[in-house]
């Protein structure tokens, strides 16, 4: 019989090996529904964790997918961590596309002499929009008492709707033949990519900097601290006196921003225009990259990579073996979903015993 | 034949062998006092004896006969009651319903409420039944979980630690009780750690210490002192209290009131209260009565305070943030260690952050080699025993949690201390330590206000008394002067308006109209 018994500690070790057996029992069960759907599942596999990272060009694609992921997911842990739940950073990274397209819209002669420049605006754009997005859960959650949950999750519709009509109407091309797009951003507005041949951009490096500044907010400064207090035990934190209003606000506000910047750099960057299109799920799919990641800086940068395998992984599974791309949900599904059960080893360890001799029973009874 | 007989009984839990070979022999209509200190591995072989926990070897008898208990529903069958010490009842029923919704479904409710009287009356128990709980006080809660447990009719009746929630008064109407039990033949196990009950009660003590029995006596011919070693090992050394001249006031609370923020908490009715430099003033109450009110407001965990109630120096406070107050030298220690006076997760270095913030540079950031040195000092000073700085603080036995937050705060230097529960759960040794601790802070002159609802404690420690009932505090009194008795009769609520009191309330509503 198998028995699962408490820890006396949360085992440090199991935290980390934890999310490698999640890896290990979705790629078990992948291989299992390659056998099902009539494919080879050497050929599953191999399309799905080798041939993204064969060569350079797969690699840069691989970045393109990673940056927002890891982005969105760093401002996300700062939010649980602090027990705020926004699960809406999809809405946060649309409204975040929207004002950077709007701030990339206005450049013209007028801001020729910014020149490169003017990519530095339309970031900041991205981050207010997001913060604003972001902003309307906090105060709504301030000042009524709404669940941040819902609030945030309604937004996403509403940030996506609001993108629909803009496209459709005022925003519309004139000269796009009707289709519901805004005109392609000028040049100097694009986000300037890392080898000119190659998709990837400069939000690689502005992740990378964002990895270290989070880690050193979380671990290092006083505020971030007092956030996850807040987050841990919350008595705690009202008897240090750390206001958990303020903690709302900021981390509401930063993950907002981060899913801006996020919305900024797709939009400005691989896209170059606004278009229905511009919400790919990444704020949703954020959520699973920053558990995954153990809500820590260094493990998103792992987990962002590992999904974005999965977004590519999907599309080349249509193209070269014929199956859906909605493989890719099922991939990042199943992988939290073995990450949730393999968790309980953390502060659990099984045990085998045998069952109890029937000589035992009670006499009495 | 003995009621019930344990031979060699031990239980492993992960990190701590609970019972080690623990025998017990318990006779028809005797009153059994098993003593030890928390940790001792009392509650395990109750839980045990109850079915709750099973024994990993070792044998139960009952009545001769052997059983292998298997839940708590197998021991009430047997004729096993239990009363815990944290009382399981659901607010918002009336007590019959209560006790109705804990018997198996064979009796209509108001046939429950008619054997409750019937039960109650015959035992002289004064328990209303058509009341809902939270109208109950804490003695009448525990005489409903009583009556609860007799309705089965038991053999044998555990109470754990029943008596740490009563007043003196209700202590004496409870061993009346208890006495009628066991004259009626029903067997009594009686847990506790109070020394004086048990000499004055049980027919018979098993002490145990670390999971082991450390003694097998007749309580009634047994000292404190003798019990005490057998329970500890040593006896505790006696504390030094000095009388002094207090100084100037410190903390000032003028007609305090506030309205309850939960829905069964306690309103705090005028509450006039001063503390002087210097000072020890112990605070006595059955909880429950506003205590908690009460702190959240003086600590600013609950602002809401009507303006200059509270003051600090002379220095409206009433609304300011724990950190403002902090910052003039006030440091508290709550009740609950883990979860509000320290993060469990967080290891004991970062636990200092929640209130010393000089390892805190300008610009926000954190010199984490400053906290782990802090940590380690406050470790070393204050003799805690933990893996190091590192440790999770959940990883720290009570005694010693208490002893490194009660530590954090006397290392603040603080002008004004305020101690809730000081030695709540806490091992004899560490609640001798801390004791020792506050005396040396007061000596050094800071004011301090220690609330306990162990009257020995404060007794020991303060210089002048309150008591606190239903959200309002009684004139203080020098301890010098009181009694057990008369701190009893006031933690009731009955105490006698002095002149000087009257006085004290007007003298604070001139000043409240006046500002």
């Amino acid at each position: 019989m198998i028995k699962l018994e408490a820890r006396p500690q949360p085992s440090r070790w199991m935290s980390l090996a934890s999310p490698l057996m999640a890896l290990a029992i979705t790629v078990l069960i992948g291989v299992f529904l390659f056998v099902i759907l009539g494919k080879d599942p050497w050929r599953g596999l191999q399309v799905f964790f080798i041939e993204p990272v064969k060569n350079l060009y797969q690699i840069s694609e691989l970045s393109v997918k990673a940056t927002p992921l890891i982005l969105i997911a760093l401002g996300l842990a700062v939010c649980y961590r602090s027990n705020v739940w926004n699960i809406g950073a999809e809405g946060q990274f649309v409204a975040g596309a929207l004002c950077a397209g709007w701030v990339a819209m206005q450049a013209g002669p007028d801001t020729a002499w910014l020149g490169r420049g003017i990519v530095f605006f339309v970031l900041i754009g991205g981050v207010l929009g997001g913060m604003v997005w972001a902003a309307i859960v906090a105060l709504l959650r301030d000042r009524f008492n709404a669940n941040e949950i819902l609030v945030s999750l309604m937004l996403v519709y509403v940030a996506e709707l609001l993108l629909s009509y803009l496209v459709y109407g005022p925003w519309k091309d004139p000269k796009g033949y009707n289709f519901p797009q805004t005109i392609t951003f000028l040049a100097d507005t694009r986000i300037p990519r890392l080898v000119p041949t190659l998709r990837a951009h400069i939000g690689v490096l502005i992740a990378a900097v964002a990895v270290a500044g989070f880690w050193l907010f979380l671990f290092r400064s006083y505020r971030g601290f007092a956030l996850q207090v807040g987050g841990l035990a919350p008595a705690a934190a009202r008897y240090a006196g750390f206001s958990s209003r303020q903690a709302l606000w900021t981390a509401l506000l930063i993950s907002g921003g981060m899913a801006g910047l996020a919305g900024g750099l797709e939009a400005a960057g691989p896209l170059g225009q606004l278009s229905p299109y511009v919400p790919a799920g990444y704020g949703f799919a954020a959520i699973i990259v920053a558990y995954v990641g153990r809500l820590h800086p260094v493990g998103i940068i792992f987990s962002g990579f590992l999904m974005s395998l999965f977004y590519i992984g999907g599309e080349l599974a249509q193209s070269r073996l014929g199956l859906p791309k909605s493989l890719t949900g099922v991939f990042q599904g199943l992988l939290l979903f073995t990450l949730l059960a393999c968790d309980t080893l953390i502060h659990y360890r099984v045990r085998w015993q045998r069952a109890a001799a029937p000589s035992n029973v009670t006499k009495a009874a | 034949m003995s009621r019930l007989e344990l031979t060699g009984i031990s239980k492993q839990y992960p990190a701590v062998r609970a019972n080690d070979l623990v025998s017990l022999r318990v006779e028809p209509g005797q009153i059994h006092a098993v003593l030890g200190e928390n940790g001792a591995g009392k509650s395990t072989m109750m839980k045990i004896i109850y079915g709750a926990v099973q024994p990993d070897e070792g044998q139960i008898r009952w009545n001769g006969e052997a059983v292998k208990i298997t839940s708590p529903a197998h021991a009430r069958k047997l004729g096993i009651s239990m009363v815990y010490q944290h009382f399981s009842l659901f607010d918002t029923l009336t007590a019959a319903e209560n006790v109705w919704l804990g018997l198996d479904k064979s009796m209509t409710l108001p046939e429950v409420a008619k054997r409750i009287v019937e039960v109650a009356s015959s035992y002289g128990l004064d328990v209303d039944a058509q009341r809902p709980v939270h109208t109950l006080s804490v003695g009448e809660r525990q005489r409903v979980e009583i009556v609860r447990a007799l309705l089965t009719k038991p053999q044998l009746l555990i109470l754990d630690e029943p008596t740490s929630v009563l007043t003196p008064q209700a202590v004496d109407k409870l061993f009346v009780t208890l006495r009628q039990l066991s004259d009626g033949g029903c067997s009594i196990l009686y847990i506790s750690h109070k020394l004086d009950e048990i000499r004055a009660l049980c027919h018979h003590c098993t002490v145990l210490r670390g999971g082991k029995v450390t003694g097998e006596v007749d309580p009634a011919k047994e000292s404190n002192a003798s019990l005490s070693r057998l329970m500890i090992g040593a006896e505790p050394p006696p504390l030094r209290h000095e009388s002094r001249t207090p100084g100037a006031t410190v903390l000032a609370v003028q007609q305090l009131s506030l309205a309850k923020q939960e829905p069964f908490g306690m309103d705090l009715h005028g509450i006039n209260l001063e503390v002087r430099a210097g000072e020890i003033v112990g605070m006595a109450g059955v909880s429950g009565n506003g205590q908690q009110e009460l702190m959240a407001a003086l600590s600013g965990e609950d602002p809401r305070a009507a303006p200059a109630c509270i003051r600090m120096d002379g220095k409206d406070m009433a609304q300011a943030s724990p950190v403002a107050r902090r910052a003039m030298g006030l440091h508290f220690v709550p009740e609950e260690r883990l979860g509000r006076g320290a993060v469990p997760t967080l290891s004991l270095a970062q636990n200092t952050l929640l209130t010393r913030t000089e390892t805190v540079g300008r610009l926000g950031w954190i010199h984490t080699g400053q906290v782990q040195r802090l940590a380690e000092g406050l470790i070393a000073r204050f003799n805690v025993k933990a893996g190091g700085a590192d440790a999770a603080a959940k990883s720290l036995s009570g005694g010693n949690l208490q002893k490194f937050i009660v530590g954090r705060e006397i290392a603040a230097k603080p002008k004004l201390l305020i101690v809730s529960q000081p030695t709540w759960g806490v091992d004899v040794g560490a609640a001798a330590q801390i004791r020792g601790e506050l005396l040396k802070l007061r000596d050094g002159g800071c004011a301090l206000l220690v609330v306990s609802e162990e009257l020995d404690e404060l007794f020991e420690v303060s210089d002048r008394l309150v008591v606190i009932a239903k959200g309002r505090v009684s004139p203080s009194v020098p301890t010098a002067e009181a009694t057990v008795a008369q701190i009893g009769e006031w933690m009731s609520g009955l105490w006698p308006e002095t002149p000087e009191a009257t006085q004290e309330a007007t003298a604070g509503v001139a000043t409240k109209v006046a500002s």
